[in-house]
């Protein structure tokens, strides 16, 4: 009997022990999630606080000057360079895409070049420029806008493709069979019904690549390369929003540095816009797709 | 089939005929075009990678040649004469990333249990739309963050705290200007958190449910759930988030070259500035005035290159072999 | 499209640099046949005053814009040696090996002279601190580490120096004003010319890297008890402290227009007819030691005939009337009789 008593007496203990680990656990876990948090909300914050007392309507409409002045030559600079990274990522990116999910037999080979996007998703964007640097600056003896656009397509297009590849892969496949039973050309079965189907998700795919190369820098250093002017010329230097909050925010200057900082509140307005764009995009459109 | 009647082919019977009939050899001529045109597409990854690689080391040729092996070795970086080495680089890189991954990585891991586990469902949408809204921070606007904000705290008052409590190890010797090895370490774990958190995330949402209701029917706690049912079944999967998040780390510019100092030196000091790859390659690689220096950069290009990439693929195969049935290790 | 030299006076100067600025952009691809767009890289060190100078003559010449990135005198000279850019500048004279080594020919063409300074951030010191030669080199080389050392105490008697470690800052990218603030310390210090060098880029023992003069004046405004070294109009625009600096004659000497100019006057005699010469530690009581021309690099022949012309063209403007403006952006114009050489040189070529 005393042993009896003895064990009962241990798994009770034993179990206020595992109580109390449980506890401690779970308060570890909120702790480190709140401590996690706060830098990241004090980044947001102190940019959308420093930003918007920042953006003015200089900002918007004029270019660099030796006092005051605003960012107008980045903003369409970036502009320019994000649509023709587009303009060559998105399409290549999708076709990649599609030729994984709906024409590659065999497993390996499917496998492999899955396998690259992935890998070359992981590239540090430095090294991209660098390489650009060496194919079409280097070759053509001038920095462009057209080099960084081909920078940040080359970033572009393995995210896209791999995107594109999981959305498809979630069509069912009696969509494609029934297409077929049809006698409709494979072709047409991919453009209009597969890819039609899975476009809110490729959709989003994109714009969460479009979001990643808008605040990219490190590519654009050596090939968009900055402009002080307002350039809208492919084969010229360009400004980039982010290639300016690098410069401005290095620099001695109060002035530079309210503009670096409005500039960060746009850009990342501008990635948040496309990642809200998608949300709200794919909330209306996927659950009567394919949920 | 509610798919099939929204699209225009469905519906529109011309389209089906078109299929059928009469354009079968058209047709045939169309898809293979198509085919062919996706394929390129795909191979273009080929093609990317060939660039990259054909570039590297094409450009390095001329600092290979010279140096050799001793490279990876020497610690001089000396323009002047010409003698090039990327130890301290290396150094400062494998340094940087491996303690931001420390900061990070327990909060990440504890963030992703308590949002999946843990979390009133009222909550976790915020969460997870906090952790992804740092993911869209463009790493420019953390190294201004880092530059304008995080710098002075680091000197005061968050460097003397760290000192006190930390002093004894030897790691943090020296002045301490907030400039430092440290400060691009704490900007790159602040960084790294999101992919961690939300790769583990998924990781752990993989893990089927089963495995958690026999933990609980065995009256297990939850933290035991978590760590039988839920850790356990996702650990090789949480070690290929980690390692993917050092690939990030490895490979990250912009903010790092804004706060770490730019110095290249081995000092065990925690405090002293630091150089990485992607630093010295974002400041020098336009200035460099000779043929030499510019290639010793190139090189440098193709260690970080070849070091990332070996460092991504074990982190993906990782992640996919959790994933997947099966490990992608065909592959 | 005539306002000439009152920059940062009023809003509507400013919109109307925008309006200029937003008309050459959109006329320009409306008129090809008259259109120069014209690519230059190298030192920021005279940024201030080429900006000033690219903005005033593409007003005077409608349809020319000169696009100037000061991205260091290193990058100057490779991109202009590889032809990248239509034109480069640099702060450190050519080599006889980069100049063999370059595509092209190039020409060294003076424009104005500068000064680097050693801008620093002590609270709490009153006055001018002083540097002499001796001290600033062994800062650099790290055998002086804190704000009290004796040396520096000795060449300032009157001010409080803390007992704080010095972070010293240096530019991490290539850079003329390196150049100049090293070819300035070989020529003070056996022991620098020895293990350190003179180049746009070399291997600081000690210190923490910056990019740019910005990045350099930017830290340096941010950390208290730190020292860099820029180019005089970035301290002076950015109301920064910065040092006298003890010359050959033995006087402290403060940066300053006559300061810089008394320098390039006193080293006039020595300037060869490329124009390649270093003007650091000139003789002359009056002269600031760390002094250097700074060059455009023109290639001759030019690839584009037509940029060639305008950018012949814009040197002829630039030694008259832009010699004009540099005091407002405070450099110090080219002696007389050096810019009638120039000019002279420039005739040769045709």
């Amino acid at each position: 009997m005393p042993g009896a008593l003895a064990a009962r007496e241990r798994a009770r203990v034993a179990s206020k022990r595992r109580r109390a680990t449980n506890h401690a656990v779970t308060a570890i876990a909120v702790l480190s999630t709140v401590a996690a948090l706060v830098p990241l909300v004090a980044i947001i914050g102190y940019v959308a606080w420093k930003g918007t007392s920042s953006l003015t309507l200089a900002f918007f409409t004029q270019g660099p000057a030796p006092a005051g002045g605003g960012m107008a030559n980045a903003i369409v600079g970036s502009g320019i360079v994000l649509g023709l990274a587009s303009l060559i990522g998105v399409p290549v990116g999708i076709a990649a895409g599609v030729y994984l999910a709906e024409y590659s037999h065999g497993k390996a080979f499917r496998n492999i070049v899955r396998f690259t996007a992935d890998v070359l998703n992981g590239v540090p964007s430095i090294v991209i420029g660098i390489v650009v640097y060496a194919w079409v600056v280097e070759r053509q003896q001038h920095f462009s806008a057209f080099a960084g656009g081909i920078a940040l397509a080359m970033i572009m297009v393995p995210a896209i493709a791999r995107t594109t590849e999981e959305m498809l892969g979630t069509v069912p496949q009696s969509l494609r069979e029934g297409a077929w039973g049809l006698g409709i050309a494979r072709w047409r079965t991919i453009v209009s019904i597969t890819l039609r189907t899975a476009m809110p998700g490729i959709i989003t795919g994109c714009m969460l690549a479009f979001a990643r190369v808008a605040g990219e820098t490190a590519p654009l250093l050596f090939t968009a390369f900055g402009n002080q002017f307002n350039s809208v010329r492919l084969n010229e230097p360009i400004a980039a929003l982010p290639l300016q909050i690098f410069v401005y925010g290095m620099s001695p200057s109060d002035e530079w540095h309210r503009q670096a900082w409005a500039a960060a509140l746009l850009l990342i307005a501008l990635i948040v816009a496309a990642v809200a764009l998608v949300r709200i995009f794919a909330k209306r459109r996927l659950p009567e797709g394919w949920r | 089939m509610l798919q099939i009647e929204t699209t225009d082919s469905a519906t529109n019977p011309r389209l089906l005929l078109r299929g059928t009939s009469s354009g079968r050899f058209r047709g045939k001529m169309a898809d293979r075009a198509f085919g062919s045109a996706m394929l390129l597409c795909a191979l273009s990854l080929f093609l990317i990678v060939e660039l990259i690689l054909s570039a590297l080391l094409l450009k390095s040729r001329l600092s290979i040649g010279q140096f050799g092996w001793n490279f990876f070795s020497a610690k001089a970086w000396n323009p002047v004469i010409g003698n090039f080495g990327a130890a301290t680089f290396l150094f400062g890189t494998v340094l940087s990333s491996l303690l931001a991954l420390a900061l990070a990585a327990p909060p990440a891991i504890a963030a992703a249990v308590f949002v999946l586990e843990i979390c009133p469902r009222a909550l976790r949408s915020t969460v997870s739309f906090l952790t992804e809204l740092l993911a869209a921070v463009p790493s420019v606007v953390y190294g201004l963050w880092a530059l304008l904000v995080l710098v002075p705290l680091m000197r005061r008052p968050i460097g003397p705290i760290l000192k006190l409590l930390f002093g004894w190890t030897g790691l943090l010797e020296g002045p301490n200007f907030g400039v430092c090895v440290l400060t691009a370490s704490v900007i790159l774990a602040i960084m790294i958190f999101p992919i961690i958190s939300s790769v583990s995330r998924d990781l752990m949402r993989a893990v089927p449910v089963e495995q958690r209701e026999a933990a609980l029917a065995l009256g297990a706690t939850r933290w035991e759930m978590i760590r039988l049912g839920v850790l356990r079944n996702a650990r090789v999967g949480i070690g290929g988030a980690l390692i993917l998040g050092l690939g990030r780390a490895l490979g990250e510019t912009m903010a790092v070259t804004m706060v770490i100092g730019n110095h290249p030196a081995i000092v065990r000091s925690l405090f002293a500035p630091g150089y990485t790859m992607a630093s010295v390659i974002a400041n020098e690689f336009a200035e460099a005035g000779s043929d030499l220096h510019l290639s010793a950069l190139m090189e440098i290009g193709l260690v970080l290159f070849l070091v990332t990439t070996v460092v991504n693929a074990i982190a993906r195969l990782l992640v996919w072999a959790v994933l997947r049935d099966r490990p992608a290790r065909a592959a | 499209m005539v306002a000439k030299g009152e920059i940062a006076l009023a809003p509507c100067v400013r919109i109307r640099w925008y309006a200029a600025g937003l008309a050459v952009a959109l006329a320009a691809p409306l008129c090809p046949a008259r259109a120069q767009n014209i690519t230059g890289a190298g030192a920021s060190f005279p940024n201030p005053i080429y900006s000033r100078w690219f903005l005033e003559y593409g007003k005077l010449h409608p349809g020319v814009r000169i696009n100037y990135q000061p991205i260091g005198s290193g990058a100057g000279v490779r991109q202009v040696s590889q032809q990248i850019v239509d034109f480069g500048a640099t702060d450190g004279p050519m080599t006889d090996a980069q100049l063999a080594h370059a595509q092209v020919r190039l020409l060294h063409i003076p424009t104005v002279v500068g000064a680097v300074v050693p801008v620093y951030n002590v609270p709490g010191t009153g006055a001018a601190l002083n540097f002499s030669p001796d001290v600033l080199a062994d800062i650099y080389l790290g055998h002086i580490t804190r704000w009290n050392d004796p040396r520096l105490r000795r060449d300032n008697p009157g001010s409080a120096l803390p007992d704080q470690p010095i972070a010293v800052i240096y530019r991490a990218d290539g850079s003329g004003t390196t150049y100049v603030f090293a070819d300035f310390l070989c020529k003070v210090s056996a022991e620098f010319l020895k293990s350190v060098g003179r180049d746009t880029s070399v291997s600081w023992p000690v210190g923490i890297g910056q990019k740019g003069n910005e990045g350099v004046a930017g830290l340096v405004r941010t950390l208290p008890y730190s020292l860099g070294y820029v180019e005089l109009a970035y301290g002076l625009e950015n109301g920064m402290a910065f040092g006298n600096v003890r010359n050959p004659a033995g006087m402290w000497v403060r940066a300053s227009a006559e300061s810089v100019e008394s320098a390039a006057q006193a080293a006039l005699p020595s300037i060869p007819a490329d124009f390649r010469v270093s003007i650091t530690n000139a003789p002359g009581e009056g002269s600031y030691p760390i002094t250097s021309f700074t060059w455009l690099l023109l290639p001759e022949p030019a690839r584009d005939a037509a940029k060639g012309r305008v950018l012949e063209d814009f040197v002829r403007w630039m030694l008259d009337s832009g010699q004009q403006q540099a005091a407002a952006e405070m450099y110090s114009p080219l002696p007389k009789s050096l810019a009638a050489r120039v000019r002279a040189s420039l005739n040769v070529l045709h």
